[in-house]
């Protein structure tokens, strides 16, 4: 059947399984959205293209399958290029793809040509030219196979105008992805396995750091029988959050920069790290000289790259995470280890008595007690994007997930406006669940034109700012290491309720805190979108934190009183 | 210095996507050369990297992740075989051109060119035969050169062959 290029890429979108895919058309790509018309693919219209590589990524997480973004070339391309990054950075498998000049145009500087393979190639798992219309079945359910694979990432598909319009064969059984053929490497050989299991049986005080990785390969019962076996305390990454239930005992909480105190110290204190899909960012190691000086290492990582980057490790089983602790799980001695726990205790209690939910409430709003609240309400069974900055650590301090791929943030590239882009896709991912946007004014204000996209698709979302007039961390690092001097951190911000309203979305500002639950309740048993712009305590900080290069366990403790410090007026 | 093999695609980008991961990791390539193999689907480099042998172990790790890089190992702990070309343009007149001569015997290399007041020589070996036998050629006036840069093989039954058939490609999610 012949077909032209755009429909060939339509079919084999739909025969990959896509249902909805997020994108902005322009010149370029114009045959393949008026192929887009006559398929059975629904198209999100986005309002500026980062934000259809955040929905497409937010889709990704959310459902564990890949997410597709769609621009036109030029400034259609380069605006994906932060969507891109942050894919790139935590691992989430994005196809990108991208209208191209004619290909006779290639090289002339044409109106709207951009070298988008040039400038992503280091921000994509891999990235390809289209130039034939007989190339873009086999080349699409490559880019598919490729994000998907190993250690997932963004794949980019760049396809030339003329490849779009000209007409080719379109024959689902001949466009197998044809890949270069790669050496398989042995993953791990017995010696390495063996001294794997000698160290986790004679360990002391080990524990486990958990990973994005788990959640990537599907671990999670094998994980958690592993965790069982060995009775093993558990620290969690930021992105490996959910991949081991909270309300579980083992489970300490997250590890690293504002990590729970006694997690950090734990960590210092162990014999023996079990590192499970992650790769020890600096933000959860601290000062590398430091980190963990008496323990043994494992790292069970799919990347090989990854091996002895930062951390050296002792014992290295390089697989899929599911495959290698579904190995080791039989060899597993059963332990149940009262003092390394009775210690870790010990090191909490210190911290609880520090807690902000525990203080006294004079008034106050302050982001923990709504993220609390939030999680009260929602029984930890939302699904909650996050942006970055200080409300993406109180996310993570105060939101206690159980369940896998229901926290959704931006872990490695950071990137400020990924939050609720992110969670529109999510939503398309998960239509039946309750989806939350956490974000920051500072962040918000980032991508906000976004919730033109919400109301054009009649989707349910709910919007928590947290609102404290600054960009917070920002201001934090500034209030702690120069001086409190506030350099381009107070920031004007628009009416976040009368915004939402003139977009034609429900928006209600909250300044107390018996305010905070009613308000959340009444945005869930709506069926619109609802925004709330929670004015917070202003100068509140996470804690608690490691300064960035300081050592693991040389933390910045919450004051006891906290309110002597800080003013409720603006 | 490390010292790395790896088989490629012989199709266009594929050198600057190896280029742009070696920039990225911020390890300086010292010299990279490019060559057909018997099959001429694929190529293979020799990357000759100013970096450790952890260093090594990211650039062959990272290497490896790239779709179109088959195969990349760190040789630089093993026997192995080292070899660069150079061509040499030297002022030779006809008094210097006898000394000339000798010196080029000790260090095999050949002349391949004479014109009536230089000549090029063209000398295959170890970068350090290369570079000694520049430094006795200097005095003489070195006009022109060009190396090609390391190539590197495995000695004996170490064996270093870019994998032998396509795996079948795992299906697509349909």
């Amino acid at each position: 059947m012949k077909l032209t290029g755009a429909e060939i890429l339509c079919q084999t979108l739909e025969r990959l399984g896509v249902t909805d895919l997020f994108g902005y058309p322009g010149g370029a790509i114009l045959p393949v959205y008026d192929a887009l018309g006559k398929s059975k693919l629904h198209h999100v219209l986005v309002r500026h293209e980062q934000g259809a590589t955040h929905m497409a990524d937010g889709y990704a997480r959310a459902s564990g399958g890949v997410g597709v973004a769609m621009a036109t070339s030029g400034p259609g391309a380069t605006n994906m290029v932060t969507g891109i990054a942050t894919a790139m950075l935590d691992s989430s498998p994005v196809v990108c793809i991208t209208g191209q000049v004619g290909s006779k145009l290639l090289g002339s500087d044409a109106f709207q040509e951009i070298d988008i393979t040039g400038i992503t190639m280091p921000i994509t798992k891999h990235n390809v030219v289209v130039s034939r219309a007989e190339d873009i079945a086999r080349t699409v359910r490559e880019a598919f196979l490729i994000a998907k694979s190993g250690r997932p990432g963004p794949v980019l598909v760049d396809i030339t105008k003329d490849a779009q319009q000209a007409s080719a064969e379109f024959d689902w059984e001949n466009s197998e992805p044809k890949l270069p053929a790669k050496r398989k490497r042995a993953s791990y050989d017995k010696a390495e396995f063996d001294r794997a299991i000698e160290l986790l049986n004679a360990a002391k005080r080990p524990l486990i750091l958990a990973g994005h990785g788990i959640m990537i390969s599907g671990a999670m019962k094998a994980f958690a029988d592993f965790v069982h076996a060995g009775h093993f305390p558990v620290a969690m990454t930021l992105l490996g959050i959910g991949a081991f239930p909270a309300n579980d005992p083992l489970n300490l909480g997250m590890m690293g920069m504002h990590g729970e105190a006694w997690v950090n110290h734990a960590i210092q204190e162990a014999d023996l790290l079990i590192a499970v899909g992650m790769r020890f960012d600096d933000r959860v190691t601290g000062d590398l000289r430091t980190y963990a000086k008496s323990a043994k290492k494992i790292h069970i990582e799919i990347d090989r790259a990854e091996i002895n980057k930062n951390v050296k490790v002792d014992a290295a089983l390089v697989g899929d995470a599911r495959e290698v602790l579904e190995a080791l799980n039989p060899h597993m001695e059963k332990k149940a280890r009262p003092d390394w726990h009775a210690r870790i205790k010990e090191m909490q209690g210190d911290a609880a008595v520090r807690d902000i939910q525990t203080l006294p409430d004079f008034g106050h709003l302050y982001a923990a007690h709504v993220i609390n609240d939030l999680w009260k309400e929602t029984n930890g069974d939302a699904i909650v994007v996050t942006d970055v900055g200080q409300h993406q650590m109180w996310e993570a301090q105060y939101y206690h997930h159980n369940k896998p791929r229901t926290l959704i943030t931006s872990g490695g590239l950071g990137t400020m406006g990924f939050a609720l882009p992110a969670a529109i896709g999510a939503k398309f991912a998960k239509p039946d669940a309750d989806v939350w946007v956490v974000v920051g004014d500072g962040g918000f204000q980032m991508t906000m034109c976004e919730l033109a996209t919400i109301v054009q698709e009649k989707i349910k979302v709910n919007i928590a700012i947290i609102n404290n007039g600054y960009l917070g961390m920002v201001r934090q690092w500034q209030e702690f290491f120069y001086d409190k001097r506030y350099v381009a951190t107070p920031l004007v911000a628009p009416d976040f309720a009368a915004l939402a309203n003139a977009f034609g979305i429900r928006g209600e500002r909250i300044t107390s805190r018996a305010d905070v639950l009613p308000t959340i309740r009444s945005a869930r048993e709506s069926k619109e979108s609802m925004l709330i712009d929670f004015r917070v305590e202003q100068e509140d900080s996470v804690y608690p934190m490691v300064p960035a290069g300081a050592s693991l366990h040389e933390m910045i403790r919450r004051p006891d009183n906290p309110l002597v410090e800080t003013s409720t007026e603006p | 210095m490390q010292t790395l093999v790896a088989y490629v695609e012989n199709k266009p980008g594929v050198l600057n996507r190896v280029s742009s991961l070696a920039r990225r990791l911020a390890i300086n390539i010292d010299s990279l050369t490019v060559g057909p193999t018997d099959n001429e689907e694929i190529a293979r480099m020799t990357i000759v990297a100013h970096t450790d042998a952890k260093g090594a172990h990211r650039l062959e790790a990272s290497l490896e992740k790239l779709v179109d890089v088959l195969l990349a190992e760190n040789i630089s702990e093993r026997s192995l075989l080292e070899r660069d070309l150079a061509l040499i343009k030297v002022a030779a007149d006809q008094q210097s051109r006898p000394h000339l001569m000798d010196l080029l015997k000790v260090f095999r290399g050949r002349v391949v060119d004479v014109a009536p007041d230089s000549l090029i020589v063209e000398v295959s070996g170890t970068v350090d035969k290369i570079d000694g036998l520049l430094e006795v050629l200097r005095p003489y006036g070195v006009l022109e050169m060009a190396r090609t840069g390391r190539i590197a093989m495995t000695r004996g039954g170490d064996l270093l062959q870019p994998p032998a058939d396509a795996e079948p490609a795992a299906a697509a999610k349909s």
